[in-house]
């Protein structure tokens, strides 16, 4: 009888047949390690986003004069609500936490290169729209932070020359960020920015799975086939993946609830304690740091405290702070090197990614503190050493010597 | 090797220094380290502390400082205070059980008063933690150029009166001799007597006229206070631990299960 | 990769078994803070307490309205001539006993109260929950020539006497709810609530 529903439904639609090519027939290379589980966790991730941003849109209120209450309201009046909060502050740390790890491995084992180039485009477009998503979500509590890092990064369009001003009052609704500017805000973090979320998603996973994925040995599984069709050093998805996916997602799902029960503010980290007083315009706080994911790109945004000729030094800085993001998107194309993975490239290739973490780390550190003279000097040097990792990589990819890449994998 | 030592140094404390304390200008006891607040630790299991700081707080402060997040009725419960024992000693007027703790004084009117806002305190202790709250609370004392008379070693220039006067007394300003650290770490002693070493140091504040309360009763009440109102911050705490515990059990349960699968069938692949 | 078969099937049945029973456990226990959120909250609890109606200045054949979670509540203090009257009209009335289960039990009397003199419905036509108007003048009206004291309702001319009882042959099928209440006093009467909860 189910036989007849289902192929009732293949007949119309490719229910059997999708599930063979993404699920159970899908070809995952053996051979990937802790690095190839971002992917799955991400996804995990951005449906406990979803339905945690759901529930709590259900009683968060869009205004300036009820936001702040409104969430109060959902962690002491609505049964539960606090779980569901906590999920969604907590689950949006763990997104970029993740998305880092996803974005690193993909540096680590060469996963841009041909013919993964617009796979990791996508997955660069995905990050960007995270970042707005992430910064929108923020201002919603309508907390000090919540204004004042909207102040400070809504400001930066402000430094635009020519039209800067008027394109930031344009973008604010108003003549400073009041109600209007939240309600706007509001629309994009809870219909735009997710479609385009989901829609991206879903196309970096078909462009995934219509060349394959990667693996730690940089190795091309295509090459090497057996009878049917299906590379030899590959394992159906299902059940294989999916059972190692599931428990990584036991050990996931232990950590994120150990944060959400016992330590759901982070020490300040994940809840900012400042976020605890409601906004007001007229008093600025001592620090203004904004979340740590944003934080290596905030020290960037510091770190330029010079003008270039009519260039205001606040509006370098805008342009280092989006040049460090955007540069991520060209790497398939800097990379000159004839191997993927890290494993069998050079020397050059394992020191500058080494002093890319690192500097990514110390920016991350130095955008959370007060500035001081030693620490905007150091704020420079990482900053040009992290694009340095990229402007550079055309020429050490080149001239390195690396090893010779195996045909299969061993495990 | 002593330069470098002292180029790392300067360079940790640059890069690592904290910016002031948090604690204004409060000094403790041991006159070392100015704006270092005193250490309070909350308990939202200790249901008598949370009573007594209920108490103190619907008597004396809660006629400006409203806890409009909170409601009387679970306030109640979570402290264990039958509701009629609750509406006849906590509550004036003719607030419901079921209502918002917010407080019948007109925001305006009170700026005009006080020339700010008394704010509503409900998530005060998130806001500034518990060590900061407690270090205020212990630290008004007489100054004649403020217009209440008083100002707050942790909070300068503070806009309230010392509404708690009855009970603490009134502090002054006051100088200690203090014993002096030593390059070794320990304290300085005189090498013939053994006797420390002490310097002038002013900042501390000393009760010129009693309250009610002892010192160590007033430290004891405002520990309470601060409870309290780590409570109205964080109500659930007590609850989220404890859920947690059954939460963080099952995940286990079913990682070790998913682990055995997933190791079942990894013996297909080798 | 061909896989080799599994060495021991049983055990890899029972594995499969035992995560799926705990990973179903673990997908209901994250559903529950989803669903239990949909209960009304605490705003909701708050607003929907029992109200309280102060009916010492209530005089005899007098009506107050008081609201309870957005129902309209009547309370009728009876004149003797209104009371007497209740029994005047019994086969016209559907229900005249209150078999029907639109009262607590301390209202399944004659004048479908807990205390005689005082009578509290909740005002909404059983038909399609119009509120009834109040009309004690006994005599000739547009609607009844014969009007013995009672609530009608205008929307489709439903007709209920001085006790929330129905007429027979209105489209109204049963008598007017009664709402828990109890007396907090002689003067304060507590609706919502069946008796005092401390």
């Amino acid at each position: 009888m189910f036989t007849r529903l289902l192929n009732w439904v293949d007949d119309r639609f490719p229910l059997t047949d999708t599930f063979e090519r993404h699920l159970s027939k899908y070809p995952a290379p053996i051979g990937q390690n802790f690095w190839y589980l971002a992917g799955v966790l991400l996804i995990v991730v951005l449906v406990i986003q979803l339905i945690s941003g759901i529930w709590l849109l259900m009683n968060y209120v869009a205004t300036d004069e009820e936001a702040f209450a409104s969430i109060q309201y959902i962690m002491r009046d609505v049964d539960y609500g606090w779980i569901i909060r906590y999920m969604h502050t907590t689950g949006s740390s763990m997104f970029f936490l993740l998305i880092y790890l996803h974005m690193f491995r993909g540096l680590l084992y060469g996963s841009y290169q041909k013919p993964r180039e617009l796979l990791w485009v996508l997955g660069w477009l995905t990050y960007i729209i995270l970042v707005a998503e992430g910064f929108t979500g923020y201002v919603l509590p309508w907390g000090q932070m919540s204004f004042w890092a909207a102040q400070v990064i809504l400001s930066l369009i402000g430094s635009i020359p020519i039209f800067g001003e008027e394109l930031l009052t344009w973008i604010r609704g108003d003549y400073l960020i009041s109600g209007i500017t939240l309600s706007r805000l509001f629309a994009f973090h809870v219909v735009l920015l997710p479609l385009a979320l989901i829609a991206v998603v879903f196309v970096h996973i078909v462009a995934l799975h219509e060349v394959g994925s990667n693996n730690p040995e940089g190795i091309d599984i295509k090459k090497h086939l057996d009878e049917d069709g299906v590379p030899l050093d590959s394992v159906p998805f299902f059940p294989y993946d999916v059972v190692k996916d599931l428990f990584a997602i036991g050990i996931f799902l232990i950590i994120f609830c150990f944060i959400i029960f016992f330590f759901p503010d982070g020490g300040g980290y994940l809840i900012e304690y400042i976020n605890y007083e409601e906004a007001n315009n007229l008093k600025t706080p001592d620090h203004i740091v904004p979340a740590w994911y944003y934080t290596p790109y905030y020290a960037m945004l510091r770190a330029i405290t010079f003008p270039i000729g009519p260039l205001t030094a606040k509006f370098l800085g805008f342009v280092v702070m989006g040049g460090a993001m955007v540069i991520i998107a060209f790497v398939p194309w800097l990379d000159k090197s004839p191997v993927k993975s890290i494993r069998y490239k050079g020397l050059y290739s394992k020191v500058a990614l080494f002093i890319l973490v690192v500097s990514f780390i110390v920016l991350g550190y130095l955008g959370m503190v007060t500035p001081n003279p030693l620490r905007t000097l150091m704020a420079q040097v990482f900053t040009a050493l992290y694009f340095l990792y990229f402007i550079l990589m055309p020429f050490y990819t080149k001239y390195e010597k690396c090893k010779a890449v195996p045909e299969r994998i061993k495990i | 090797m002593k330069f470098l030592t002292l180029i790392l140094a300067f360079i940790s404390l640059q890069l690592f220094s904290a910016e002031g304390g948090p604690c204004g200008h409060f000094l403790s006891e041991d006159g070392l380290e100015e704006g270092k607040c005193e250490e309070f630790k909350a308990d939202h299991t200790d249901k008598e502390s949370l009573q007594k700081g209920a108490q103190i707080f619907m008597n004396y402060c809660y006629g400006c400082h409203s806890l409009k997040y909170g409601r009387y009725n679970r306030v109640a419960r979570d402290l264990g205070i039958p509701e009629d024992l609750f509406q006849e000693n906590l509550m004036f007027g003719d607030q419901k059980m079921g209502d918002l703790m917010a407080i019948g004084m007109d925001q305006l009117e009170a700026k005009e008063w006080f020339g700010i806002a008394p704010p509503d305190l409900t998530l005060e202790t998130s806001l500034r933690g518990t060590d900061w709250v407690y270090t205020y609370l212990i630290s008004f004392y007489e100054d004649n150029s403020r217009p209440f008379g008083v100002n707050n070693k942790v909070y300068e220039n503070v806009g309230m009166p010392h509404v708690l006067e009855d009970l603490q007394g009134l502090q002054v300003p006051a100088c200690k001799q203090v014993p002096q650290l030593a390059a070794n770490g320990g304290l300085k002693q005189d090498p013939l007597s053994g006797e420390l070493i002490t310097e002038e140091l002013c900042g501390f504040l000393e009760i010129e006229q009693e309250g009610q309360m002892t010192s160590k009763q007033f430290q004891a009440s405002m520990k309470d206070l601060t409870n309290f109102l780590s409570y109205m911050s964080d109500p659930i705490r007590e609850e989220r631990k404890y859920i947690g515990k059954f939460v963080i059990l099952y995940l286990l349960i079913f990682t070790v299960l998913s682990y055995l699968l997933y190791r079942e069938f990894k013996k297909d692949v080798h | 990769m061909q896989p080799k078969p599994p060495s021991n099937p049983g055990r890899r049945k029972f594995l499969i078994a035992a995560t799926s029973i705990v990973g179903t456990g673990a997908v209901i226990g994250a559903a529950i803070p989803f669903v239990t959120a949909f209960n009304p909250s605490e705003q909701a609890k708050a607003a929907g307490a029992p109200a309280k109606a102060d009916i010492s200045k209530l005089t005899k054949g007098e009506m107050m309205l008081v609201e309870w979670r957005g129902i309209p509540i009547y309370i009728f203090r009876h004149t003797e001539e209104s009371l007497t009257n209740l029994n005047k009209n019994l086969s016209r009335l559907s229900d005249p006993d209150s078999e029907e289960d639109q009262q607590p039990d301390y209202a399944k009397n004659s004048n479908r109260s807990r205390k005689e003199e005082i009578v509290v419905l909740e005002a909404v036509c059983t038909h399609l929950s119009c509120a009834p108007k109040f009309y004690p003048e006994l005599g000739t009206t547009d609607f009844d020539s014969d009007w013995q004291g009672g609530f009608f309702c205008p929307c489709h001319g439903s007709m209920f006497d001085l006790a929330g009882r129905v007429y027979s042959g209105v489209p109204a099928p049963t008598n007017l709810p009664v709402p828990p209440h109890y007396y907090e006093s002689e003067d304060v009467l507590v609706i919502g609530e069946d008796e005092e909860v401390t």
